[in-house]
């Protein structure tokens, strides 16, 4: 189990004290820097939360804890999966742990708790994991910044993309847990599906934690569509490729999903049912990029299982701090000067495989990759990439101001056109 | 016409598993007026008992056995020498049980972790069933068979033997049996073990087409309250009267109104406590 | 202990609590206002449990629509904040009103469990109404005005209004009504016997105790600036009782107490380990097994064994 607090004998206290000017601002340049770190280590998302604790913490065990002359302590918070205890802990870790900035938390109403939180004092807060659209678009917050993270629609438009003008699809079917993440995901997809020509025959929501799939499945074999995009995360994610694969529809109908369906935290406890299914997203365990490569063999070698989403984010994220806390020479206290760094970052030699930078709304641009769960030599299942887009921001082809008009995802507002 | 065949059978057959849990619980219950609110969790971690027997020796059987065995022994523990210290005091054992679900939630968790699993099965019973355009899964007849299988057991433990007969004595006058000189404290951790032992293997069972994962016994926990208040406590019949209608209510709720399927169960079972608290089938004490 | 010893005692822990911002400012002082919030909560649940013996599992949700109320209504719709927090207690004591008219009838386990699944429908509709109550996202935004957005401000005016909270539901149940509540739970059929209309009792006792929920509920709103399920859902009934408990179920301080004593050792345990959960759990446990009747009520026991042998 993780140890929360880790402190380091430190000597460059001398070192950071002789630094002339404010003796205050020089001490406090002197202290480590302290990173608050959000995760749902209980609860029901608790694998992910735990994954995530161990992939910031393999950055800074691998890389050393310290930049730019200061000492990086690190104190771990359990957020249980849940907003109130999200905003609990985020405030114990700034008012009585006096941290320098706020990493992590999973859920979108997590962050959208502790995001509201931090916009009153102006702590920074980094979320490689959260996706909920509008913290980068409608409702973005100057020091919420998105480093090493995605925004729920933008991995699923170039899949839609590649299915319509690579696979010849033309009619599809979503279904999707019912809530703003799959709303964000499938609304991204059926767009662009539906703008370049395509068909949506119908899109099926269901509550999370949906023990049974086969109403669904049922009427997705009476509709015959060419492909099926299933937005599914943990559990139930689980439990749909496996009925799929239990009720005869696999091999039958294509199957591709959002990225969080055929992620390593759900395929990896699954054998051969998930063969097969096509996903998008802007890292991929088997690609052959030598920086993913190494990564993923360090990893497997630390953790005996190949890194997930939380893993590559959380370990790409620490990465990104380490950038901007060099880049001010380790002045994170001087927060306007500290964030405008975080955003110029460019990320060079990260786990996702090519260079990542951020737009002007606080979110990553990336090279997305179309993957495909294949077997592995060992006998292990890992996506494995077909094509490369590049470039694809959260706004894909849109004009930003243009976009940001047309309503959020929803529901009821899914951007079909005709 | 096959959706509705389909969906039948989804009911029936998840009736099946919550029988199999529900009946442990409303013996528990029936006999010695404790709402186990553990059950839930005595269900999550019979079934990763299962699953981790099942993986490594390759056999489900075993698995299921293990988990029946673990947990019986963890139900002899708790009524041994947890709830024994509060014997009599209804609301002090439901509270406590409370504590041990807790506990043993996050236990899990700390031992198996935080990943959705699910229980392997064998290969004969993998894939599915082609009958006349329907195509089932073959684990989940499985899953059926076992329910009707369990049904018979009990019914004959509760009415061909000494122990049942004890037993369901005990249900109607507990204080009666004590007095004509039975021995009620064997009878009651009997009981408590085999109420445990069939959330074990409900557990196992269920581990492997509902999977599990850490909220899976508050989950299950509310199932069988809810099967049990409406089917009343202490009978049987009760119970798999009340599987097939919280069962049924949960799936066509998820094809009718799927945003309220949860919440569905809790109607009935608020409106029975408040106007008719034993259930269908219940007796009063 | 007579009156005025018990006066003075209680006065003299309300200056002693109103130094706290001074003995330990910035965090801790937050700290001791949630403390407050749920000590109140405690205590509401209290009337019910320990003074009326009805053992009720949905004070969080109670508590919870009155948060929400207030959210919504100075979030949302954009009113003052005092009307606010007037409208959620009105909404949370028609709730328990709700609730008391299903379950004046039943008791014990069964009451237990009624009020448990009226809890859960409460939180089902939280959860899915998303329109009006943002679903899992929640409600946030805050709400204090100036006056109020120091800790130390927040908290002074939380003691004020816990302690005239506190004290009105002292004089509740030291008033005849409150002993006729107490004469139900000792016996209830002596009660009928002497004509007391039993259900009415317990309608009115639900509802003032929902009333006080409510009111901490409407605190809560003000502290967190931020509602979502998780405030309504069945944890939160739980930790409330558990707080009734382990201070001392029928003596109504025991909540301060046992609120104070929960939210401290979660903030130590959490500085160790992971694993509240099992703390919390094994508190439970060790509660029921070895002091039932809570810290205060075997303090009570002791003292009044010390009073017999004298």
């Amino acid at each position: 189990m993780d140890r929360r607090n880790f402190i380091k004998a430190t000597g460059t206290a001398a070192i950071a004290a002789s630094a002339p000017a404010y003796m205050t601002l020089a001490r406090a340049q002197a202290g480590p820097i302290k990173i608050g770190v959000l995760a749902p280590l209980t609860g029901v998302v608790a694998s992910g939360g735990k994954e995530m604790v161990e992939a910031f913490n393999f950055y800074w065990d691998t890389n050393g804890k310290k930049v730019a002359g200061r000492e990086v302590q690190l104190t771990v918070e359990d957020d249980a999966s849940n907003p109130d205890t999200a905003l609990q802990k985020a405030r114990r870790l700034v008012e009585q742990g006096n941290v320098h900035m706020l990493i992590g938390d999973l859920l979108a109403n997590t962050g959208l708790a502790v995001a509201e939180y931090v916009k009153g004092n102006g702590t920074p807060y980094f979320i490689p994991i959260i996706a909920a659209d509008d913290l980068t678009q409608r409702k973005r917050i100057p020091n919420v910044v998105r480093i090493a993270g995605y925004a729920a629609s933008q991995n699923p438009r170039p899949l839609a993309d590649w299915l319509y003008r690579k696979k010849g699809i033309r009619k599809v079917v979503t279904v999707s847990q019912d809530y703003t993440f799959g709303h964000e995901q499938c609304g991204g997809f059926v767009q662009v599906f539906t703008e370049l020509g395509g068909k949506v025959l119908a899109q099926y929501w269901h509550p999370l934690n949906t023990q049974d799939f086969s109403p669904y499945l049922a009427q997705i074999q009476d509709a015959k569509p060419d492909i099926v995009y299933a937005m599914e995360t943990g559990a139930d994610g689980n439990r749909f490729i496996q009925q799929w694969a239990n009720f005869g529809l696999k091999g039958k109908i294509p199957l591709s999903g959002s990225m969080n369906l055929t992620d390593q935290s759900i395929i990896r406890t699954l054998g051969g049912e998930a063969e097969g299914i096509l996903s998008a997203a802007h890292f991929c365990e088997g690609a052959d990029a030598p920086a993913t490569k190494k990564f993923v063999a360090d990893y497997e070698k630390a953790f005996n299982h190949l890194p997930s989403l939380y893993g590559f984010s959380m370990y790409s994220g620490g990465m990104w701090l380490a950038e901007a806390i060099k880049a001010v020479n380790g002045k994170v206290e001087d927060r306007p000067a500290f964030l405008a760094a975080v955003r110029k970052v460019v990320l060079n030699d990260s786990p996702l495989g090519r260079p990542v930078r951020l737009d002007d709304y606080g979110e990553p641009i990336y090279d997305v990759y179309i993957r495909e769960v294949k077997k592995r030599a060992d006998g292990k299942y890992w996506n494995v990439p077909l094509e490369v887009y590049p470039n694809v921001s959260q706004f894909w082809h849109y004009n930003p101001e243009e976009y940001m008009k047309q309503p959020p995802y929803s529901r009821t507002f899914q951007g079909i056109k005709g | 016409m096959t959706l509705a065949v389909v969906q039948a059978l989804n009911g029936v057959t998840f009736a099946a598993l919550l029988f199999l849990v529900a009946s442990g619980f409303t013996l528990i219950f029936g006999l010695m007026r404790i709402v186990n609110l553990a059950h839930g969790a005595l269900y999550l971690l019979g079934g990763y008992i299962a699953l981790t027997v099942a993986s490594k020796s390759a056999s489900f059987a075993l698995g299921i056995g293990a988990a029946a065995a673990a947990i019986a022994f963890a139900g002899f523990l708790i009524d041994r020498f947890l709830l024994g210290f509060v014997k009599g005091f209804e609301l002090r054992q439901v509270l406590l049980t409370l504590g041990i679900a807790l506990f043993m939630n996050d236990l899990a968790l700390v031992i198996w972790g935080g990943d959705t699993f699910t229980v392997p099965i064998p290969d004969a019973m993998r894939g599915a069933f082609s009958i006349g355009g329907i195509t089932y899964p073959r684990y989940r007849f499985f899953v059926l068979a076992v329910g009707i299988v369990v049904f018979v057991l009990l019914w004959l433990l509760l009415n061909r033997t000494r122990l049942g007969a004890l037993i369901r004595a005990g249900v109607d006058d507990a204080e009666t049996v004590e007095a004509i000189g039975i021995d009620i404290k064997r009878v009651f951790v009997y009981t408590f073990m085999l109420g445990a032992a069939l959330a074990g293997i409900g557990g196992a069972l269920g581990g492997a087409f509902l999977s599990l994962y850490p909220t899976a016994d508050s989950e299950i926990l509310v199932f069988s309250l809810a099967v049990v208040i409406i089917g009343g406590r202490g009978s049987l019949a009760g119970a798999a009267v009340g599987s097939l209608f919280v069962a049924l209510l949960a799936t066509y709720g998820q094809v009718w109104f799927p945003e309220l399927a949860y919440f569905v169960i809790f109607g009935p079972m608020a409106l029975l406590l408040a106007f008719r608290p034993l259930g269908l089938f219940g007796r009063a004490a | 202990m007579s009156a005025s010893t018990k006066l003075g005692l209680a006065l003299a822990l309300v200056v002693l609590l109103a130094l706290v911002p001074f003995l330990a400012p910035g965090y801790p002082t937050t700290i001791a206002t949630e403390v407050l919030i749920f000590a109140t909560l405690a205590m509401s649940i209290d009337i019910l449990a320990g003074f009326a013996g009805r053992t009720p599992l949905c004070h969080g949700a109670i508590f919870g629509v009155s948060t929400y109320v207030v959210l919504y209504y100075v979030t949302v719709a954009n009113g003052n904040p005092w009307i606010g927090v007037v409208l959620g207690v009105i909404a949370a004591t028609l709730t328990a009103m709700i609730f008391a008219l299903l379950a004046v009838r039943t008791s014990g386990v069964y009451f237990l469990l009624l009020t448990l699944a009226l809890g859960m429908i409460v939180w089902g509709i939280c959860l899915r109404w998303t329109s009006v109550t943002g679903g899992e996202n929640g409600i946030r935004g805050s709400i204090r005005p100036g006056w109020l957005s120091q800790p130390a401000q927040l908290y002074w005016f939380t003691l004020g209004a816990t302690t005239a909270m506190t004290l009105a539901m002292w004089r509740f149940v030291r008033s005849p009504f409150g002993l006729s509540l107490a004469g139900i739970r000792e016996s209830e059929t002596r009660m009928r016997a002497l004509g007391y209309d039993v259900p009415l009792h317990l309608f009115i006792g639900f509802s003032v105790s929902g009333f006080f929920a409510g009111l901490a509920g409407a605190l809560y709103a003000f502290f967190n600036s931020f509602v979502s399920p998780s405030t309504v859902a069945l944890g939160q009934s739980v930790e409330g009782l558990l707080m009734a408990i382990v201070g001392g179920i029928g003596t109504l301080f025991g909540g301060l107490l046992g609120a104070a004593i929960i939210i401290a050792l979660e903030n130590l345990v959490s500085a160790y380990t992971e694993r509240w959960l099992m703390a919390l759990g094994l508190l439970f446990i060790l509660t029921m097994i070895f002091a039932p009747t809570g810290l205060l009520g075997r303090i009570n026991t002791l003292v009044a064994r010390r009073g017999k042998r004298k």
